[in-house]
């Protein structure tokens, strides 16, 4: 939701309407000058410093000597090709998802091209650093995918209206056949858990983790709605408790309880323990938000559905649920958003996620002291992912929103 | 229906009960699995069960305590020591953090086009970035980057200032103190009541209030006396270390503030939108009646817009309860933090996560539970 | 008000669990049976040994860039791998943070903890723990800058030390100081990197640890001559391996192998002088190397268990050397053997 008017909408400004513009926008009073001339000296402050330090003081080697652990983690290199395969079949769904929503508009809007542009331009300036041609002849070939495909998609979309509708089932098989290259379950040889770090590490545990949510999400979610005064009440304990604990407790309790409650003959690795411990701290979101979709649905949908004589599963399987859940999806992107940036508390538990590799490749002590253009970077990779996410969500809620669907404010805001 | 014979498994009323029953019955069997589980896996390993141990000494010591403690001190006043922690950072982040977000959300819709734009990119750059990343960035870059503390900043006051964190001039344990603090929160009620009488007296009766007026001047004069009562005591620096005085450590700094920029973020956002809420209507109105913007905003759309803000108010206050746990990356000893260091002394694993759960649902249910009493409060009262 | 019924219902709920567990906590107790299966099978039926190490402490266990494990920690690993498969890289090595490691170890995710852990009484006794030999006597000691001037105990009063949650220095540390009556302020961190870096940092005027981690630390420091390390030693650090309670099979073998590399330094066997002494005729370094006797058989060992260590990793003093003495210029100190008036001594093979 944008706030203030982009000036793109404003009237086209020549010079009058530039001194106007400043006038209406930045000097309409005495008190609002002075906050133009303080906010703009403060901002001028702050930009000058931050560029005089990142061109003079910051030593950005430590980014370029460390690229692969912060992406990979330690990722086998003999078999890096999967995770570039992975990327490749995610950039296929996105580029197809992106196309196929943007049919009926441009596939550009100004916010788009700005995330695209600083994540394009992010890109070539570490590549270029890096100066491995390979990655980056791969990486470019994939943006020019990505693009591609967003106009193939636009096309197909345009002559098949109804593809929209298989969206999830190609995101989900992407993940599937992705997650199962990157890991090797399928061919050659697994990667074990401790290989698994970096940024890879934590999009494969936020993603797994808020696949296996959604099951047990829509559950409680039905079972919180239910009239069943049992299945309600124990749906509605774990919720709330799972929602009045931070996220460190469940994910402490997952290292340290999980083991102790299961038979000793069965032995867990800790990443799955972690994940379970983010899957189930998922699901009591997700809950709150499928049941916000759920109720957003009218009630005339349920009762037409029982008038033409369908029993309760086939209402709720095929009537109710995929409208709720279509109406949701905005606030899922969000949740999948903070479950993302939420997985950088895997730090806390001795993970080497995006975060937590940063953390070590600190320590070492070729490059102790550069916590800044390490945090920097770091945060700039979240920032790039969270806000492309959060524009894309803003898009389908305008889509949605658009095509008729009941939406529902984001029934919980998930945070650790 | 009644007259016709129903069989069992098609009978809604039994299949209900019966749903009910098997779900709560796999429910009870896999918790006691889990138990037994406990059991075998306890036994295996010779360990036991029980809270017995809180009363055992902690030997073990406490950067920041805001309570008296000592390492000869039970494991049980260890815990508080970590949960008054807890709640400090609680308190005043839920203080800051609202303070600087209703800020920042109005100046998000500012008529200022450089304030408004700096508003969203302060919004979006801490929203989109992980907390415990940004703890990490203050804490690191930002706390422990000021002077050692063998060259500690002498600031007015006299403040010092330090990577090991600020040392404050505080008001000393003396009995002149105590009877000075009792005096000034005493007269600070009391003024309050007078305020609110004031105020209803004039609203009710058209009364000028003046001896009201005079009553309250006389009290902040005693307030007054009562400040200067004070005994302070100061902190001074000698042989390359501050004494003296209160000692808010980088910790805790870093912590509150990374708190209040993450939380206020949210809050803004919550602000904006409950301030748009509010129909356009009630600003031309206001404007009609020649009301200035500033106090349209303070007395017309605020505590209209605060009827929609206050429940995602709550959750962002929950949310910074539970994200003081963080505290954990950046060694400041907050509840969580101490739980843990419990747990890996004596092993009591199961205990020490019931008590963090319980601790943490408790602070939660009073947060809802008092923002639920400010909700009743402020919503529209129907006559 | 929903919200909040709710939430004092999981509350109470959640206390009436915690109500119910510790009232049945009378039959959790008693005595531990011993598991007829043994970690021994296990290990020898997966074909490799899963090691907890710490994995970020030069000299004991420690990944250099190319994720190759060295130190004394990752040796003893090696050691029990060689004894079992004779084959020293059949070792998974797991990466424990102080505060997983009991919990890893019990949960099973381990078949060994070689992490400079600490023995104690505590955790030999209330965490589930089977201490194995001692592999290094160390004690803990402060590392300060030198340009604070501090030269002893009583110069770090009233000052910031920073510690490592979760191990023993952190309860040694107050101990020593109250002794002591010497004032000082915890900094109490959960991660060792983060530590150092806020000990560099100049957050504190001391950490403390165990010697040769300060020691360790300080020399990959970028200026190691800013710092020292005091002599002032508070504490005893017995530094082991660890298994499982009531598992007295895998104990043996895991406690007769770390034993064979002090017996092979007392017999004066090197990885070198291996083959010399194979044909050796003197009865003790027969049975040791299994040339006689089955004393290796009798546990479920290979008979010539040593001799495969000590061809994989030398005997104590090689892996002493190699590891901590050569880089680090740490004196052995109670780590001679006995002979030479240290504390490394291994009960007879016989």
């Amino acid at each position: 939701m944008t706030t203030a008017t982009p000036p793109s909408s404003a009237p086209p400004l020549n010079q009058i309407g530039a001194a106007a513009w400043a006038k209406k926008n930045l000097f309409s009073s005495v008190s609002n000058t002075i906050l133009t001339i303080v906010s703009g000296l403060v901002l001028i402050w702050v930009v000058l410093t931050l560029l005089i330090w990142g061109f003079t003081q910051a030593d950005w080697r430590v980014i370029p000597a460390n690229f692969r652990l912060l992406m990979v983690g330690r990722y086998p290199i003999n078999l890096i090709w999967r995770v570039w395969l992975a990327l490749g079949l995610i950039v296929v769904a996105a580029g197809l998802s992106w196309g196929v929503l943007a049919r009926n508009s441009r596939l550009f809007d100004r916010r788009g091209l700005i995330v695209l542009g600083i994540g394009a331009a992010a890109l070539v300036i570490v590549l270029a650093l890096l100066s491995d041609p390979i990655s980056i002849a791969i990486s470019l070939g994939l943006l020019a995918l990505l693009v591609g495909l967003a106009f193939v998609g636009q096309q197909v979309g345009k002559v098949v209206p109804t593809f929209g509708n298989w969206l999830p089932l190609v995101w989900l098989v992407a993940f599937v056949i992705g997650y199962s290259l990157i890991r090797g379950f399928l061919i050659g040889r697994p990667v074990k858990g401790d290989d698994l770090g970096g940024l890879l590490l934590t999009l494969l545990t936020a993603s797994v983790s808020i696949v296996l949510s959604f099951p047990f999400g829509i559950l409680l979610a039905l079972g919180r709605r239910s009239d069943l005064p049992v299945i309600r009440l124990l749906s509605t304990i774990y919720i709330e408790v799972i929602r009045g604990l931070p996220l460190i407790t469940i994910l402490f309790a997952s290292q340290f309880l999980v083991p102790l409650v299961l038979p000793p003959y069965i032995r867990t690795d800790r990443l799955i323990r972690a994940v379970v411990g983010l899957t189930m701290f998922s699901a009591a979101y997700l809950a709150e938000n499928v049941r916000g979709g759920l109720q957003a649905v009218p009630r005339g949908q349920a009762e037409a559905s029982k008038a033409l004589g369908m029993n309760p599963l086939l209402t709720t399987g095929l009537i109710v649920m995929p409208q709720a859940l279509k109406a949701v999806i905005p606030t899922m992107v969000g949740q999948f958003i903070s479950l993302f940036k939420d997985t950088s508390l895997l730090t806390i538990i001795g993970f080497t996620e995006l975060l937590g590799i940063g953390q070590t490749i600190l320590a070492n002590p070729q490059f102790l002291g550069r916590n800044v253009e390490m945090y920097t970077f770091i945060g700039l990779i979240y920032f790039l992912c969270c806000y492309a996410m959060s524009i894309a969500s803003q898009r389908l809620e305008r889509q949605l929103n658009s095509s008729g669907t009941p939406t529902v404010a984001p029934a919980a805001t998930i945070d650790p | 229906m009644d007259e016709q014979k129903v069989p069992l498994w098609r009978d809604d009323r039994f299949l209900k009960i019966a749903g009910q029953v098997l779900v709560l019955l796999v429910v009870l069997i896999i918790a006691a699995i889990m138990v037994n589980n406990v059991t075998v896996n306890f036994r295996k390993l010779g360990l036991n069960f029980g809270f017995g141990f809180i009363n055992s000494p902690a030997s073990f010591g406490i950067g920041d305590s805001a309570i008296p403690y000592s390492s000869t001190d039970s494991f049980g006043r260890a815990l508080l020591v970590g949960l008054v922690n807890t709640l400090r950072v609680i308190i005043f982040g839920i203080l800051f953090a609202t303070v600087l977000g209703i800020i920042v959300g109005i100046a998000r819709l500012s008529d200022n086009w450089l304030v408004r734009k700096l508003a969203s990119v302060y919004v979006e750059i801490f929203r989109n970035t992980p907390l415990l990343l940004q703890l990490f960035f203050i804490y690191t870059v930002g706390f422990l980057s000021l002077p050692r503390v063998a060259d500690s900043m002498q600031l007015p006051g006299p403040t010092f200032l330090s990577n090991q964190g600020i040392y404050l001039p505080w008001p000393t344990g003396s009995v002149r103190t105590w009877i000075a603090l009792a005096l000034l929160v005493a007269s600070l009620v009391l003024a309050a009541v007078f305020w609110q009488r004031r105020l209803k007296v004039m609203e009710l009766e058209g009364a000028s209030g003046n001896g009201y007026r005079n009553l309250l001047l006389g009290l902040g004069a005693v307030a007054l006396v009562a400040l200067l009562g004070l005994e302070w005591q100061a902190p001074a620096f000698a042989n390359a270390a501050v004494t003296g005085g209160l000692h808010l450590s980088s910790e805790f700094g870093a912590l509150l503030l990374g708190l209040v920029l993450y939380t206020a973020a949210f809050i803004a956002e919550t602000v904006r939108a409950g301030i748009q809420s509010v129909s356009k209507g009630q600003w031309e109105a206001s404007k009609a009646l020649g009301i200035s913007s500033g106090q349209a905003m303070r007395l017309v759309i605020f505590p209209q817009a605060m009827r929609v803000m206050i429940p995602p108010l709550t959750s962002e206050f929950l949310n910074l309860a539970k994200n003081s746990s963080l505290a954990a990356g950046i060694a400041y000893g907050d509840f969580f933090q101490i739980s843990t260091t419990i747990n890996n002394q004596t092993g009591r694993v199961i205990e020490v996560v019931m008590l963090v759960m319980i601790t943490y649902l408790t602070i939660n249910l009073i947060i809802s539970l008092g923002m639920n009493l400010l909700n009743q409060r402020v919503q529209l009262t129907e006559r | 008000m929903r919200k909040w019924i709710s939430l004092l219902l999981a509350t109470a709920l959640t206390a009436a669990v915690a109500v119910a567990c510790a009232s049945s906590s009378d039959t959790a107790g008693g005595d531990g049976a011993a598991d007829g299966n043994s970690v021994l099978n296990t290990v020898l039926d997966r074909g490799s040994v899963i090691c907890g190490v710490n994995g970020q402490l030069p000299g004991f266990s420690f990944v250099d860039s190319g994720g190759e494990y060295s130190g004394m920690d990752a040796d003893y690993c090696r050691a029990i791998a060689a004894a079992l498969f004779d084959d020293p890289s059949k070792v998974e090595f797991r990466n424990l943070s102080a505060q997983e490691r009991f919990t890893a170890l019990a949960a099973g995710e381990v078949d060994v903890l070689i992490r400079n852990t600490t023995w104690t009484i505590n955790r030999d006794t209330a965490l589930g723990l089977e201490f194995m030999p001692t592999t290094f006597y160390d004690g803990q000691g402060m590392l300060v800058t030198t340009a604070s001037g501090v030269k002893d105990l009583k110069g770090l009063s009233g000052k910031s030390i920073c510690v490592q949650s979760g191990t023993t220095t952190e309860q040694n540390l107050t101990d020593s100081f109250r002794k002591q009556n010497i004032p000082f302020t915890p900094v109490v961190f959960d991660d060792e990197d983060a530590l150092y870096s806020a000990f560099t940092q100049g957050r504190c005027q001391a950490a403390t640890s165990d010697r040769s981690q300060l020691t360790a630390r300080r020399k990959s420091l970028p200026n190691p001559d800013n710092y020292a390390v005091l002599d002032d030693v508070i504490s005893k650090e017995p530094l082991g391996a660890a298994v499982r309670n009531n598992d007295s099979k895998w104990a043996d073998a895991v406690k007769w192998i770390t034993y064979s590399t002090f017996q092979a330094e007392e017999l004066d066997i090197t990885q070198a002088s291996l083959a010399q002494a194979e044909s050796s005729a003197d009865p003790e370094v027969k049975r040791l190397l299994g040339k006689e006797g089955t004393l290796g058989t009798d546990m479920g060992l290979p008979n010539d268990f040593a001799a495969r260590v000590i061809k994989a990793v030398g005997n104590y003093g090689e892996i002493y050397d190699r590891n901590i003495g050569t880089p680090f210029a740490l004196e052995r100190g109670l780590n001679e053997l006995w002979t030479d008036g240290g504390l490394i001594y291994s009960p007879p093979f016989r």
